[in-house]
């Protein structure tokens, strides 16, 4: 009873915070209070104020307008690093549970594997080859999420290709990519919707991790891990600034954690147990 | 179990040889020159092709992949282009942090996450049992490096304890140790967070199982049932999943040590790719990587000591 | 010498939507070394009745009525009162060995658990304990058997395996719940066996609980058959399978497979599907099933009709119920 009134609180307030993100991010495009790189020194490290919500930082840059901008970034590399997971990682799992033996064998090792790398050490890998950028980022924390949901996929994939109905449309010699079509896919959907929530949660925290090193969104490109970076440089004069882009990323990505343990109780009781 | 060691061990060198080929091609293959890199756009075909040279550059690539494994079996693990002095002592010094500060972490998130999941599995469904998810959703959203950020602010900045950041060094153990207390708790609790959720679905798994129903009809008390027959059942998965977050703490130590102006394993690789010093970078991926691999190893090894049929399943 | 009485014996379990009774007003009693047999479809209340008298409902069950047991009250004793007596006293079988036993404990270490809590033992010598116990209840290789862990033991070895747990302290009482259902039918027979010759031997008092009249028949002294959380009818195993006053229980025995039938002939069936508890209200729980139905079994509790000898049957038309076929 009490779970799932939590589940349904969950959904509520993280489809809240996460349409709130969606919605900041959409409104960069056309306005800010001010261009989110504009740099004002006379007005410096100003306090919170009607002209700036969130005061400016140590080059009088507006800090509200360089929270609104920076949602871009995450949802951007969230989106392509999640279906950079979901391309690959679908794909990989469905040719390992409809091949079976080596082929299956193989890319599950391989999986396992990338585990050893996560994103923060192939973005560090890559950055060091190629130089610093959001495209690398992409790239790795794309990558790390492939393994995550070939895994799940596989997985729902062969419990759903043990079931009878499928038995019998493969006997009813259909092939293996119109089973997948009309039997797995929209069995495994809604566990995939749920983990690649949980994916986007993560690929924010790991773009602002990659940011706030200096390896990910690049100036003047506004991004909250950047932000963190520069406000531990005025520290001791201003920590204030270092609080509103940590508690920006901190309520993005529990928003979307709770929308998808919401989800997972929302679409599937059944997934309750794992997680 | 010998069988099952022989086993893994060959499984745990197989993945080493795996992994350092892919470290190897994507640090030495994809780039191009290294010493066009090193030089800058400005230099002369001729002042690359002699560093070239110099740095081994020019040989096939079977030879330098075999002389970077063979030097890194030795301990040699080569000579950083930027600092021209070898890389073993740099990583050596830098191991001295991070493999403190990633130990303390762990041992801190173990401790919290069993703490948390035990009590939490125990009130499953109550408000105790709430309070924790709650807590470890929190914990979740959090960045590691905005967590240490903000105990810099109210521990150096706000009540003045400790200082921001920096490295006292080892000759002081006290003070070393001191050193490393907050980053070790700004990477434990979300660790930790991660950890609390697994023990306790794990446990609650374990605490729905017969054979606690038997050790109740045997008179064994609520309390001694959960310790001596649901957690050792709980403790495979949560090794497990240990195991797997160990690479992702590794990362984490690398973000937290720059908050804290730690010269640790992250420093170094940071610095080094500012430097464009590629093989000091190749080294250290590769050292994280034999860390992860050779813990996902031990947890292997372990949970096989705990569970006699992951023993059995493989002879 | 009465070892146990039960008398109406209720179990209230907590469901989110509402208080369900799954055991209602059970009464019986058991005679040290007297072997007594609970028969019921699933969903009867027989396995909720066995967890009662252990003090082992789920968390939240409401327990009413009186369980003495050794002349002490059981509903309202402690639980450590009640974990004294677990295991030593009184002790219990259950269904499925694998899942029953601890995957990652040895066989005789688990054996030895009750020696070490009840009777003080050191471990070392529990497990030698453990290890002529597992004699006694006539495995293989008894030694070997203790130093091995659950699954590399056949159903069998760990069934006994279990026996020899619930035996280790000389329990008065041990409530076997569905014993032999998990294991294969040449075992059955045996298991079932090992059990009554240890009570014989012993002079403990056996619960045997089971969806299986023949079994119950083969192997007790009196039986007691629910349906629905009430006992329908209770009595000598001879009197209530030959002369049934029950109408459920003769639909049971209806249902069973006659060994000189002919070939080709149907098994009766009885019409319907247990209720959900919910779905009882005030009357019987077999109203909707039954033959005999009138207007009073779907308003008013059966009442309890004795025919002598400890037989009794709870049902509105009790006398008109026909001989056994």
């Amino acid at each position: 009873m009490s779970g799932f009134a939590r589940g349904g609180f969950s959904l509520w307030l993280g489809a809240t915070l996460a349409a709130a993100l969606l919605m900041i991010a959409a409104l960069s495009f056309v306005w800010t209070p001010y261009p989110p790189a504009a740099i004002d020194i006379p007005h410096k490290l100003a306090q919170p104020s009607l002209a700036h919500w969130f005061g400016t930082d140590s080059l009088g840059r507006d800090v509200a307008s360089q929270l609104i901008a920076g949602a871009r970034v995450s949802i951007l590399v969230g989106v392509v690093a999640v279906g950079i997971g979901l391309v690959f990682g679908v794909a990989l799992g469905l040719v390992a549970a409809f091949r079976k033996g080596v082929v299956e064998d193989s890319i599950m090792k391989a999986c396992d594997f990338v585990f050893a790398f996560p994103a923060l050490l192939s973005a560090i890998m890559l950055t060091s080859t190629f130089g610093p950028g959001v495209v690398n980022a992409i790239v790795a924390i794309g990558a790390a999420n492939v393994p995550i949901i070939a895994k799940l996929t596989r997985a729902t994939a062969n419990s759903v290709l043990a079931r009878e109905y499928a038995l019998a449309a493969r006997a009813a010699g259909r092939g293996p990519l119109a089973i997948a079509a009309d039997h797995v896919l929209p069995n495994i959907l809604p566990a995939l919707i749920v983990q690649a929530t949980i994916q986007f949660a993560i690929a924010i925290l790991a773009e602002a991790a990659l940011s706030y090193l200096g390896l990910g969104a690049q100036p003047p490109q506004p991004s909250w891990g950047r932000m963190l970076s520069d406000a531990q440089n005025v520290l001791y004069n201003a920590p204030r600034l270092a609080i509103y882009p940590g508690a920006a990323i901190a309520l993005s990505v529990l928003g979307l954690n709770l929308l998808g343990d919401g989800l997972r109780d929302a679409l599937d009781p059944r997934l309750r147990a794992r997680s | 179990m010998a069988l099952y060691l022989l086993q893994r061990l060959a499984v745990f060198v197989a993945t080493l040889v795996i992994a350092s080929a892919i470290v190897f091609a994507v640090m030495e293959i994809l780039p191009g020159d290294a010493a066009e890199t090193l030089l800058g756009p400005t230099a002369t075909p001729e002042a690359v092709a002699a560093l070239g040279h110099k740095l081994g550059l020019d040989l096939p690539l079977y030879v330098r992949y075999g002389r970077w494994i063979a030097g890194l079996a030795r301990g040699d693990f080569g000579v950083s282009y930027a600092y021209g002095s070898p890389i073993a002592p740099l990583i050596g010094a830098s191991l001295a942090i991070s493999l403190p500060l990633a130990a303390m972490a762990m041992a801190l998130s173990a401790a919290m996450a069993l703490a948390a999941g035990v009590y939490a599995a125990g009130r499953r469904g109550r408000a105790g049992d709430a309070v924790v998810i709650g807590l470890t959703q929190v914990g979740l959203a959090v960045p590691n490096f905005w967590l240490a950020i903000l105990m810099v602010i109210v521990f150096a900045v706000w009540l003045r304890l400790v200082p921001a950041g920096g490295f006292p060094g080892w000759a002081d153990p006290a003070r070393a140790f001191g050193a490393l207390i907050l980053p070790a708790v700004a990477l434990g609790v979300v660790q930790a967070a991660i950890l609390t959720r697994v023990t306790r679905s794990a446990l609650i798994e374990a605490l729905d199982e017969d054979y606690m129903r038997t050790a109740r009809a045997k008179g064994v008390s609520r309390r001694a049932a959960l310790w001596r027959h649901a957690l050792p059942n709980a403790l495979a998965p949560v090794l497990t999943i240990m195991g797997l977050q160990f690479a992702n703490l590794i990362a984490g130590a690398i973000v937290v040590e720059n908050v804290f102006v730690l010269p640790g394993l992250g420093r170094l690789m940071l610095q080094s790719i500012s430097n464009r010093d590629t093989l000091v970078v190749e080294d250290c991926v590769m050292l994280i990587a034999i860390l992860v691999i050779g813990l996902n190893f031990v947890v292997d090894v372990a949970c096989a000591a705990i569970d006699p049929r992951l023993r059995s399943r493989s002879a | 010498m009465t070892l146990l009485e039960v008398t109406d014996l209720s179990v209230d379990l907590p469901l989110p939507r509402g208080a369900v009774r799954v055991v209602d007003g059970a009464t019986f009693r058991l005679d040290a070394g007297e072997s007594l047999g609970v028969v019921g479809e699933s969903g009867s209340g027989k396995t909720m009745t066995a967890l009662a008298l252990m003090g082992l409902a789920p968390e939240g069950a409401r327990i009413g009525g009186s369980i003495r047991f050794e002349g002490r009250e059981l509903v309202s004793s402690s639980e450590e009162a009640m974990r004294a007596l677990r295991g030593d006293r009184m002790a219990m079988i259950f269904q499925e060995p694998m899942t029953a036993l601890n995957p990652l404990h040895r066989v005789g270490v688990q054996v030895a658990e009750p020696l070490v809590l009840h009777r003080g033992l050191s471990r070392s010598a529990a497990f030698g304990e453990a290890v002529r116990l597992l004699e006694r209840v006539r495995l293989a290789d008894p030694e070997r058997a203790a130093h091995a862990y659950p699954f590399a033991l056949s159903g069998g070895e760990r069934q006994r395996a279990m026996i020899a747990m619930a035996i280790g302290c000389g329990p008065r009482l041990v409530i076997a719940d569905e014993p032999t259902t998990a294991l294969d039918v040449t075992v059955q027979a045996r298991i079932l066996a090992l059990i009554d010759g240890l009570r014989v031997e012993t002079g403990m008092a056996v619960i045997l609980v089971s969806h299986d009249l023949a079994v119950v028949a083969g192997n007790c002294d009196r039986v007691l058959v629910l349906y629905g959380g009430l006992v329908m009818e209770s009595g000598p195993v001879e009197v209530v399978l030959r002369a049934p006053k029950n109408p459920y229980t003769r639909a049971l025995l209806e249902a069973r497979p006659e060994p000189g039938a002919p070939r080709g002939a149907r098994l009766k069936t009885i019409p319907g599907a247990p209720p959900r508890h919910r779905d009882v209200g005030a009357g019987c729980p077999f109203a909707a099933r039954c033959e005999l139905t009138v207007d009073v079994c779907r308003t008013a509790r059966p009442p309890s009709v004795a025919f002598g000898a400890g037989h009794v049957s709870r049902c509105w038309r009790a006398a008109e119920v026909g001989e056994a076929p």
